[in-house]
């Protein structure tokens, strides 16, 4: 198990690398810079260049990767153009935010996608079955912009039920010592900012998790329908053992191995950054912070924040690699 | 999980999921329209939305509008502006005299204000904050990081080539002849120096705090970024302002408390505040990127007001009896810009031509949502030096066919035409569509208009920079400050390659008139030589304006007392909520 976990590791650095050349000479090829996004109109060519010279974008390409990869090594990210931040600094204020919203929706997803998956596989072509899979393909299909446009203007604008934006009430006042908001409202013991919170972050989970719901859900109804074929399945109900049992312990836990594997694909997918989700609802995590650093050009904030976000895709797929050991020893003796 | 557990759970799942959401009850989780807390006709709390966080609080720093919407808050500067408009009136200084000849201006300084941490405003404290900005070296010589010094004053103390900042400076010295009185020499006269003062750039904050939490020191990183290492503009921006800086947590919130120590309260001057210093108790600016998530938290309560409201939002909000829009004054130009060095257009009877056959009001009519006038010349209405009686070309296509043929041409006469994509700007909400409809209309003036179009940033405005947009092009302006230089010096004082005026002396009468009103004190002549020059412009026509537009703020009803100013500078002092 140790040498499987450090070589997966090991495989983080030709990961890293590559994806580094890559972004690196892909934002350098994209029309404008920084020069011209922070100044617009006002760009005048001598300002332009100064600005490039500054920043060392005046040199050859091969040389300012060198630069960039030494400083890489020693872990500095750089500065945000815009910002004038660190980039490790922002990265740390807006990780915890996606990871909330990421855990909120996966919550959500899982929640609701493994049951309704796991019913629909048990009624096989009845009323249940075919009410999942079209609640599935909506929910696949239905953008999430418009979704979330539709969930912000129902309970938002015209119930008033829940608030549309941000991931805290303005008029709260709270230290973030973690800038995890869940964890910061409960550790000062404030329960009426804690639950606000919470109801911040309703409407972005139902958003966000509306896709792998229905992904979970449609694997969750395929896996089971699988399993349940099995012969030692038959076994098990042949030999007498309550119908139950037979579902949680043999058939659902045996089918839970593909719907892991989805799982553990779509957090990853969460964890890095539900741009059109954090966008609609002004949730300031990474999708929102690479968005802007898209439009701005900058630079830093791109390569450190698509450097981030692959080492978060690379451990939570160990984790979910790791995870099928314990779900399925033969793998784990393997 | 075993058997019933697993329903059980998912039942108490769902059961706490509705009584979340259930207690919300109204004023959508966040309180500010509900609870009674803003029913005083003064104190509450104001929730802004803002479309950004701003970049830092130290304003000779920083250029973007979100910036300067705190800042201007929390500072103040010597030279103020009358709400809503781009008159002069005293600010930190309650009056100012220049010399003979322009180069020198004495400032009396109010007396008995203080700094947000108690420390005395005074002549010395006038000085130390330009000096400071004089001296900037390094990084902060950068077009980026203190562009309206180089635009108002021009260069540092220290030339340095390769920082992009010019080698001569309009600033020489400040001194503080007594307490009260700070004298600004000048290097050259200049006229539109006050006007500039009203920005925020030039706010005057505290020397103590400026040293104490060295607003100066920071570091350049191996990509050249420049950035801070004292805490002077995140956490410890310290002015005279009616609002002081309470706390900022990036992404969320900043938040703005009642300076109750503010000098408009006891002065007994008459001031823009009515003597009265801040009427709420706290003021939040909340980041919202997305202007469609910036509608939707007006409506469900979550704001109060905000800016830069999109054009197709304004009829959801007229008819909403809960909101309102306010105007802000026109203060931008939109127009057809024209290259004097290439053929045809470098002919005067060609521009003429194609001045009588833009149809402006029809594109005025059809996508400036009722919120844009035809521009006749090229600054706004509100501005003096504006003239009522320039030339005037009404949309007359037969007109513009009888000067083409009477000057020889064969019709139809073709153009190389550019308008730019992906953009929306205040003074051109479309360019695709202005541009079509321009093109269309000129097509019946005896034109072919061939279209070309690249990406604004960068592209277009690369191609703008170095006269590469053909014959005609969209484009326009949006006024810094309240001044006709800002305006008209900005585009024709000086020959640039957008509009072929390094190839042409076509434009060399109104380079003439424009140097001599930017040096000229008297406030009558110099409106005159304005006046003329937009006479002498609308002549020689190097383009055609045609578009000022005026952006919408909105707000809940019941926020009252905001004073929308033309160029974006306005207090949150007067505001007060009224339910």
């Amino acid at each position: 198990m140790l040498r499987f976990v450090v070589r997966r590791l090991l495989l983080l650095i030709p990961i890293l690398l590559g994806l580094s050349i890559l972004v690196f000479f892909w934002i350098r090829h994209l029309p404008g810079g920084p020069a011209s996004a922070l100044l617009g109109e006002r760009a005048t060519p001598q300002a332009v260049a100064a600005i490039r010279h500054q920043y060392g974008l005046d040199k050859p390409i091969y040389i300012q990767y060198g630069k960039y990869a030494k400083q890489i090594i020693t872990l500095n990210f750089g500065t945000s153009v815009t910002t004038r931040q660190a980039v490790s600094t922002e990265f740390k204020q807006r990780f915890p935010a996606t990871v909330e919203l990421a855990v909120a929706a996966g919550l959500f997803a899982i929640i609701f996608g493994i049951p309704l998956g796991f019913v629909a596989a048990k009624r096989y072509g009845g009323i249940v079955d075919h009410t999942s899979l079209v609640v599935s393909l909506v929910g696949i299909s239905t953008p999430i912009f418009f979704l979330a446009l539709i969930l912000k203007y129902i309970f938002a604008v015209k119930l008033q039920w829940l608030p549309s934006v941000g991931r805290i009430s303005p008029l709260i006042d709270v230290e973030h010592p973690t800038n995890f908001y869940t964890v910061d409202t409960l550790l000062a013991g404030d329960i009426s900012a804690f639950v606000d919170v919470g109801k911040h972050l309703v409407l972005p989970a139902i958003a966000l998790g509306s896709i792998p719901l229905a992904i979970i859900a449609r694997i969750t109804r395929a896996s089971v329908l699988d399993v349940q074929n099995e012969d030692y399945v038959r076994t098990a109900r042949a030999k007498g053992l309550p119908p139950r049992s037979v579902d949680y312990r043999h058939v659902l836990r045996n089918a839970m191995l593909p719907i892991s594997t989805i799982i553990g694909l779509q957090v990853g997918l969460l964890l890095s950054g539900a741009v059109l989700t954090e966008t609609v609802f002004a949730f300031p995590g990474i999708g929102s912070w690479l968005v802007d650093a898209i439009k701005a050009r900058n630079y830093p904030v791109i390569q450190g924040g698509v450097m981030f976000v692959a080492i978060i895709v690379v451990f939570v797929n160990l984790i979910v690699d790791i995870s099928y050991g314990f779900l399925n020893p033969k793998i784990r003796l393997s | 999980m075993r058997g019933n557990s697993l329903k059980y759970a998912l039942l108490l799942v769902a059961l706490l999921a509705l009584a979340a959401a259930g207690c919300g009850g109204g004023g959508g989780g966040s309180g500010t329209t509900g609870g009674g807390e803003t029913s005083a006709a003064t104190g509450g709390t104001l929730v802004f939305g803002s479309a950004a966080d701003p970049v830092a609080l130290d304003g000779i720093l920083v250029s973007d509008g979100e910036s300067s919407r705190v800042i201007e808050q929390i500072f103040e500067t010597l030279v103020d502006l009358k709400p809503g408009t781009t008159d002069l009136e005293p600010g930190l200084a309650e009056s100012w005299e220049a010399n003979g000849d322009a180069t020198q201006y004495t400032f009396h300084l109010r007396q008995g204000v203080k700094f947000q941490d108690d420390t005395d405003f005074n002549a010395d404290a006038v000085c130390f904050n330009f000096n400071r900005w004089y001296n900037f070296k390094g990084s902060f010589q950068n077009p980026s990081a203190t562009y309206y010094w180089q635009v108002i004053f021009g260069g540092f103390k220290t030339y340095n080539p390769k920082s992009g900042a010019p080698k001569d400076s309009l600033y020489k010295s400040c001194e503080a002849t007594d307490e009260n009185t700070a004298v600004i020499t000048l290097t050259k006269p200049s006229a539109s120096f006050l006007a500039g003062l009203t920005l925020t750039p030039f706010s005057i904050g505290s020397p103590d705090a400026l040293q104490k939490y060295d607003a100066d020191k920071g570091s350049v990183d191996a990509d050249g970024i420049f950035h801070p290492t004292g805490t002077y503009s995140t956490q410890h921006p310290i002015g005279t302002g009616p609002f002081q800086f309470d706390s900022w947590t990036r992404g969320d919130r900043l938040v703005l408390k009642r300076f109750d120590g503010y000098w408009g309260k006891t002065s007994d001057k008459p001031t823009a505040f009515n003597g009265t210093g801040a009427k709420l108790d706290q003021l939040i600016f909340k980041p919202i990127a997305d202007n469609a998530a910036r509608l939707q938290a007006l409506q469900s309560g979550d704001i109060m007001g905000y800016d830069l409201v999109e054009p197709q939002d304004i009829p959801t909000i007229q008819g909403d009896s809960n909101l309102q829009i306010l105007d802000r004054p026109a203060f931008n130009v939109g127009y057809v810009g024209f290259n004097l060095s290439i053929p045809p257009t470098d002919d005067p009877k060609v521009r003429q031509a194609i001045a009588y056959g833009l149809d402006r009001q029809g594109v005025i009519d059809s996508f400036y949502a009722g919120r844009g006038e035809v521009a006749k010349e090229f600054m706004p209405p509100s501005l003096f030096g504006y003239a009522d009686d320039v030339q005037e070309y009404t949309y007359d296509p037969e007109k513009a066919k009888q000067i083409l043929q009477d000057a020889g041409y064969t019709l139809p006469v073709k153009l190389d035409g550019w308008f730019p994509t992906d953009v929306s700007r205040p003074y051109m909400p479309d360019p695709k569509r202005n541009f079509e409809a321009f093109a269309a209309s000129l097509e019946k003036a005896g034109f072919k208009v061939v279209p070309h179009s690249a990406p604004w940033s960068p592209d277009y405005l690369g191609r703008s920079d170095e006269g590469k947009l053909g014959n005609l092009y969209l484009l326009g302006w949006t006024g810094d400050f309240g001044d006709p230089d800002d305006f008209i010096g900005v585009f024709f004082q000086t020959p640039q390659k957008q509009w072929g005026t390094t190839g042409s002396d076509e434009m060399k009468p109104v380079q003439e008139i424009l140097d001599q009103a930017e040096t000229e004190t008297d406030e009558a002549k110099r409106t005159e030589l304005y006046q003329e020059a937009n006479r002498q412009i609308m002549q020689i026509l190097p383009g055609v304006p045609y578009a000022h537009n005026k952006p919408a703020l909105a707000f809940i009803q019941g926020v009252e007392g905001y004073v929308p100013s033309p160029v974006d500078l306005q207090s949150f002092a007067t505001v007060s909520l009224n339910k």
